[in-house]
């Protein structure tokens, strides 16, 4: 049944950027049992305070309607947009990527490194610190890949996403 | 407008003033001795005292659902706010606008662990509809108008203001920001035209329709509720309601087929499992009256009219969603139902009468009368015998008696019924039945109470006799948290565990104590008397009705089971065993 079906969705959604903002939109999907798969905040326009919060969750169609519009009758927000409804849609991730070893697999680390584009942005004689960009897949498959090299640390921002075209939101 | 600097406690008594508050409910403490202050040096509102703070929240939503208006609290900081928590979380359960002022420590002790310092902001997050930590006094003003402008818009709810000490004597000019258009928060009130001509259509269409009405209707004014009802009557479609929708149709008219849900009427919730066309008007497809979900009216194509769009798909999909203020949704109903001058199926309406009829015939709310002992429905009947020609409002408490009330009371206006639908909140009763009395201080208010919640705010007798406030309090004495009894009956083996209240107190002689009157029923052939009694007496008065100790409340559909398998009453031979599933349901 279609009803019944789990599905991956993308919200962009804009807030007044005042203080307890996050707090409401993190108590509201831990309140009502609703899934984060990954959220990002950041202010986007500094001058009419406001920010941006970047979420991915799943769930039935019913439940992924009831997000937004739960989302939507939160005082502070202005916009909520399903990216994954409203698309086509851009989604990155930015990860930092701690790898130490050295001989052979740090060799390799570096040449896998330069296929996925990522850039060495730390580096001492026994390891580096990648910085690497793209879609989520993506950063998954590289650091999947320096898990035998000696990964030793993760960080990622989660996800950014924005509309194609020339639609302002 | 800007005038010369006056301190932040005194914008805040303006402001209250320029929105037209005329009472507030509160209890003093450290952090709110400023604001105190500034109402001690007015006299356009008055304070009324309450004795503890969860009865001040109760006692606004009180005055907000017997008015129509905001209702105004106002606690200190820590446990004056951690106190207000459940008032707060009643009213946005049941859509109550309040505006609720909390004392906070200063802003430079915020985080401290300061004396009666408590995150207010982020315990109520989840229980208000917003909440403000207003940090500096330049924004007090506009926070303070902006609190009531989004207490009472789009779906009505509570409204927090944290006020720290600092910032109420702080000074800064008063503008008065009442009327200013929101940011972000504009709710639609108007529908979209095209969903209400489908909506129409379909209704047109039914063999076997019938309206669902709730709270919302109630919320939208007494002018949505008489535009309803002329709709209703102008389709001559069945109209059943839900218990926070009592009052929003006529009881008396024929059309209305009374409570829908768990303690509803046997013929509403048949109506609801077998009829073909649903029009839900401000109701929110509540577990008490939807019953097991993936058996809800199960042929029936719905119409669900509700000005919060989150309500909409929640737990039941409906065919047609209109989003909009119920008065504005039903004028445009009607307008092109009488535009379009439709036909309805006059054969088929006309069976399907036929066939509620029947389902009316079955009597539900008979039961087996007493010439010994008083039978809460008895009880009941007796009361509305003496009160139905008389302007009274009703509040209850929670449990058997609450629903009985629903069942037994008649209700022919809106606002005339006050109950904590959606929490259920013991204790809510008798300070919401003097925040009625305050807003109408003429009126005959009653408090149907059972004796176990009537204990949870009993100190509020304190706060009627304090004011003359002539509120009746109707406890139906059984002895037992009934209600608990009888689910205990029901599903667990008739095992009584805690459910019995030993060392009740001597209710008449607690009346005296707190200076209010107390009488007492004990045989069937004293009630009318007593109650007589009860209403002539000027100030306020506590009586306690002696009833049946073991009656329980049907009609009934047990936890998990379909709206068709209702039970009728205790000798009622198609129980079946509440399923798994039932027994994990509350
Ligand atoms: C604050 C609170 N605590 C517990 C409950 C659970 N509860 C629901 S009804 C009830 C019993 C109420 O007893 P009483 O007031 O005597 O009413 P009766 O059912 O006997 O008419 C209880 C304990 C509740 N609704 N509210
Ligand atoms: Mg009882």
């Amino acid at each position: 049944m279609k009803e019944m079906t789990i599905e991956r969705h993308t919200m962009s959604v804009l807030v007044d950027n005042e203080a307890g903002v996050l707090a409401r939109v993190i108590g509201l999907f831990s309140g009502r049992g609703y899934n984060i798969e990954s959220l990002t905040v950041a202010e986007v326009d500094a001058a009419k305070h406001l920010s941006r919060i970047t979420v991915v969750t799943s769930g039935t169609p019913m439940i992924i309607d009831q997000i937004k519009n739960q989302l939507q009758r939160l005082v502070p927000v202005h916009s909520v947009t399903d990216l994954t409804v409203e698309g086509p849609s851009l989604e990155r991730e930015m990860a930092l990527v701690k790898v130490v070893g050295s001989g052979e697999k740090r060799v390799e680390s570096l040449r896998i490194a330069d296929i996925f584009r990522a850039r060495v942005v730390d580096s001492t004689i026994e390891s580096f610190v990648f910085e690497m960009t793209g879609s989520t897949e993506k950063l998954n498959a590289f650091i999947n890949l320096m898990q035998p090299l000696g990964l030793a640390d993760v960080s990622r921002t989660g996800i950014v996403a924005m509309k194609r075209g020339t639609d302002r939101n | 407008m800007a005038t010369e600097p006056i301190s932040g406690a005194e914008i805040i008594v303006k402001a209250l003033i320029d929105q037209g508050v005329e009472v507030i409910f509160g209890y003093p403490g450290g952090a709110v001795l400023p604001l105190y202050d500034a109402l001690f040096k007015q006299n356009k509102m008055r304070h009324i005292l309450v004795r503890h703070e969860q009865a001040a929240v109760h006692a606004a939503e009180g005055y907000a659902r017997s008015t129509g208006k905001v209702g105004v609290v106002l606690v200190t900081s820590g446990p004056g706010a951690t106190n207000a928590v459940t008032g707060l979380t009643d009213a946005l359960m049941d859509s109550i606008p309040i505006v609720c002022l909390t004392g906070q420590v200063p802003t430079h002790l915020i985080g401290n662990d300061a004396f009666q310092e408590a995150d207010t902001t982020g315990i109520t997050r989840p229980c208000t509809k917003h909440n403000y930590l207003v940090k500096s006094v330049e924004d007090l003003s506009r926070k303070v108008h902006e609190a009531f402008y989004v207490a009472r818009s789009g779906r009505p709810g509570p409204v927090l203001l944290d006020l720290p000490k600092d910032v109420q004597q702080a000074k800064y000019e008063y503008v008065n920001h009442a009327g200013q258009r929101h940011r972000t928060y504009n709710p639609a009130q108007k529908p979209d035209r095209s969903q209400v001509e489908r909506a129409v259509e379909l209704m047109a269409s039914a063999k076997r329709p019938l309206f669902y009405i709730g709270g919302g209707c109630i919320n939208s004014g007494p002018l949505a509720c008489k535009m309803l009802a002329d709709f209703i009557r102008l389709t001559g479609f069945p109209c059943t309601q839900t218990l926070m929708g009592l009052g929003a149709f006529p009881a008396s008219d024929p059309l209305s087929l009374g409570m829908v849900g768990m303690h509803g009427m046997f013929e509403s919730n048949h109506a609801m499992h077998d009829c073909d066309v649903m029009i839900n008007i401000g109701a929110r497809f509540d577990d008490r009256v939807t019953g097991r979900l993936n058996a809800f009216s199960p042929g029936s194509k719905k119409i669900h009219v509700d000005i919060d769009p989150s309500s909409i798909n929640k737990s039941v999909r409906v065919d047609i969603p209109v989003i909009g203020d119920v008065g504005h949704v039903v004028e445009e109903m009607m307008r092109i139902w009488k535009a379009r001058q439709v036909k309805v199926d006059h054969k088929a309406l006309a069976a399907w009468w036929d066939q509620i009829n029947q389902w009316r015939g079955r009597d539900c709310l008979k039961y087996k009368t007493s010439d010994t002992i008083i039978k809460p429905q008895f009880a009941l009947e007796r009361l509305h015998a003496a009160i139905k020609d008389k302007d009274f409002y009703i509040t209850t408490e929670v449990g058997q008696h609450q629903m009985w009330a629903a069942q037994f009371l008649k209700f022919e206006k809106p606002n005339r019924w006050m109950t904590s639908g959606g929490l259920g909140t013991m204790g809510y009763g008798l300070p919401a039945a003097y925040g009625v009395q305050v807003a109408h201080p003429n009126s005959l208010v009653i408090d149907v109470a059972g004796e176990a919640s009537i204990l949870m705010n009993i100190q509020e007798m304190a706060t009627l006799v304090q004011y003359r406030l002539p509120v009746k309090i109707f406890i139906m004495n059984n002895k037992w948290m009934g209600m608990v009894r009888q689910w205990q009956e029901l599903l667990h083996g008739g095992r009584y565990s805690e459910s019995y209240s030993d060392a009740l107190p001597d209710f008449v002689k607690l009346a005296e104590a707190f200076g209010a009157a107390g009488l007492r029923a004990e045989k069937p052939g004293d009630l009318d008397g007593v109650i007589k009694q009860m209403i002539d007496i000027k100030g306020p008065v506590m009586v306690d009705v002696c009833v049946d100790e073991k009656e329980n409340c049907f009609p009934m559909i047990p936890s998990g089971a379909p709206h068709n398998e209702m039970l009728l009453g205790p000798d009622d031979q198609s129980a079946k065993p509440v399923s798994e599933e039932g027994m994990v349901l509350v």
